[in-house]
């Protein structure tokens, strides 16, 4: 690893003046289960690391009249086994999922959400988008998107729990380096990653001390949520294809639907053509698979990756089929 | 210019201080600073779980752990699963049961098995299974080392009984 600066502050104002300071590459270190990997491998290399798990206030899962508050710094294993979060086994299925004890004691909220692409050029230093994406098309692209891969940018979102989060309508609490003091502003989860368009872009719309404090769940409603992941074989290593549900069901109905697919395009991906066609509709066989259908509908494979179309179809059926408490017909 | 902070901390029940740079992974120190060489490197990136410890009572890979997180914390390693010179009962049921082979893999997964038989003192083989799935092993095939567990966690239940 690069040498660097290291910083374990107690307050979430002091921990974003610290990655807001100009003379230096700043990153936030949470779990570590991510960026360390990536500091040894030379791919990130910062003159200053900030870890936020020392923070008190973002270390706390509690709940508000507004919903469910989980700082960014709460670990995987803390929400897997917390009383609050038991309404939504969405998010219990994705983190039973990181197959590894250690990463689910080590890994936090906020760096889960944030982790890095797991796109193997990216990896071996070859940028986020690797030569414009001709790496991945020209190159071996088994794991990267099959929806919104039109651009240079050819990776998937790697978060396993922000499907299930956006499903939910999770919102997330930023904090800025303000004039005098931090600023602080919310905005809805699945607002936060981007697909870039050149190098000088993140994943993400975070600017420079930019830092995210809290997750808020809204309250259930008595939504029914899963989330469906098909992977290749046992360990911490991300699902093939992930999708998560979150319904509405009255008297039978469903009355709302959000869908979201994960590890298939460079944003956590939302389909509202197969969430409409539940909507006024019982879930079943039928219609968990009309779902499944539409929601690949658009879906425009790479040469290697056109696999990942049917699997992403059966996982959006198998979480939907899941989160109504239907047999999947799967794992 | 040194770069290095002096981290204390209590190992294996002691209290220790070393001096480290930020960029030095606890899997180092215990190495190459405090000469405690029976937590073994691995992948080096997460994968493989050979350099389980347990952090404050949670088991984490040191090699993804930074030395200065360690400040003030309670890491237990390897060495300090033996007590007082004699083998614990996980040690004992992965010597009888001849659950390893080459030996690389087996501090991480005796240390792992420590957490789980701490958490849930008789896990069912299911649970054994998944709660050591971050742990690899390339030579036994898994089988002997669920069974060690097994042995271990039944040893230790009837100790109990018999206290």
């Amino acid at each position: 690893m690069k040498p660097f600066e290291y910083a374990a502050p107690r307050t979430e104002a002091e921990a974003v003046g610290l990655l807001a300071a100009d003379h230096v590459e700043t990153e936030v270190l949470a779990g570590g289960t991510d960026l360390i990997g990536l500091m040894k491998q030379m791919v990130v290399t910062p003159g200053r690391l900030v870890n936020v798990k020392e923070i008190p206030s973002m270390q706390a899962i509690s709940e508000t009249s507004d919903g469910v508050v989980i700082g960014a710094a709460a670990r995987l294993e803390d929400m897997a086994e917390h009383r609050l979060l038991t309404p939504f086994s969405s998010i219990g299925d994705a983190i039973v999922g990181i197959d590894s004890q250690q990463w689910q004691a080590q890994s936090t909220l906020g760096g889960e959400l944030l982790q890095r692409p797991r796109c193997w050029y990216f990896r071996s230093g070859a940028g986020l988008l690797a030569a414009n994406g001709k790496r991945v098309t020209e190159g071996d692209g088994r794991f990267h998107a099959i929806f919104a891969n039109s651009g240079p940018a050819k990776f998937v979102n790697a978060s396993r729990l922000a499907p299930a989060l956006i499903a939910l309508g999770a919102s997330i609490r930023i904090m800025s380096p303000g004039k005098e003091d931090a600023e602080v502003q919310t905005l809805p989860l699945a607002s936060l990653y981007r697909t870039p368009r050149d190098e000088s872009q993140r994943e993400n719309i975070l600017s420079k001390g930019q830092l995210v404090t809290h997750v808020l769940i809204p309250h259930p409603q008595s939504l029914a949520n899963a989330t469906y992941e098909v992977r290749h074989g046992s360990g911490p290593e991300a699902p093939l294809v992930a999708a998560s549900a979150a319904l509405q069901v009255q008297a039978g109905l469903v009355a709302k639907a959000r869908i979201v697919i994960g590890q298939v395009a460079p944003q956590p991906w939302e389909s509202s053509e197969a969430a409409e066609s539940l909507v006024g509709r019982p879930i079943d066989l039928v219609t968990a698979e009309q779902a499944g259908q539409l929601a690949v509908a658009a879906a425009s494979p790479l040469k290697d990756n056109a696999y990942k179309v049917q699997l992403a179809a059966v996982a959006v059926k198998r979480a939907i089929l899941k989160a109504a408490g239907l047999p999947t017909g799967g794992f | 210019m040194s770069n290095k902070h002096v981290i204390s901390l209590e190992l294996n029940g002691d209290a220790v201080e070393f001096l480290c740079e930020p960029r030095q992974t606890l899997l180092e120190v215990l190495r190459d600073i405090l000469h405690l060489t029976g937590t073994k490197e691995g992948c080096s990136n997460g994968n493989c779980g050979a350099c389980t410890v347990l952090f404050n009572g949670r088991p984490v890979v040191s090699c993804l752990v930074l030395a200065m997180e360690c400040e003030d914390a309670k890491i237990r390693t390897i060495e300090g699963v033996a007590c007082d010179g004699a083998l614990d009962e996980i040690q004992n049921a992965f010597l009888e049961g001849a659950a390893l082979q080459c030996g690389i893999c087996t501090p991480g997964f005796i240390v792992q098995a420590q957490a789980l038989l701490d958490e849930n003192p008789n896990p069912s083989e299911d649970e054994i299974r998944f709660y050591l799935a971050g742990n690899l092993c390339r030579c036994t095939g898994y089988d002997k080392i669920v069974r060690a567990v097994q042995a271990a966690a039944e040893q230790r239940r009837a100790a109990t009984t018999a206290g």
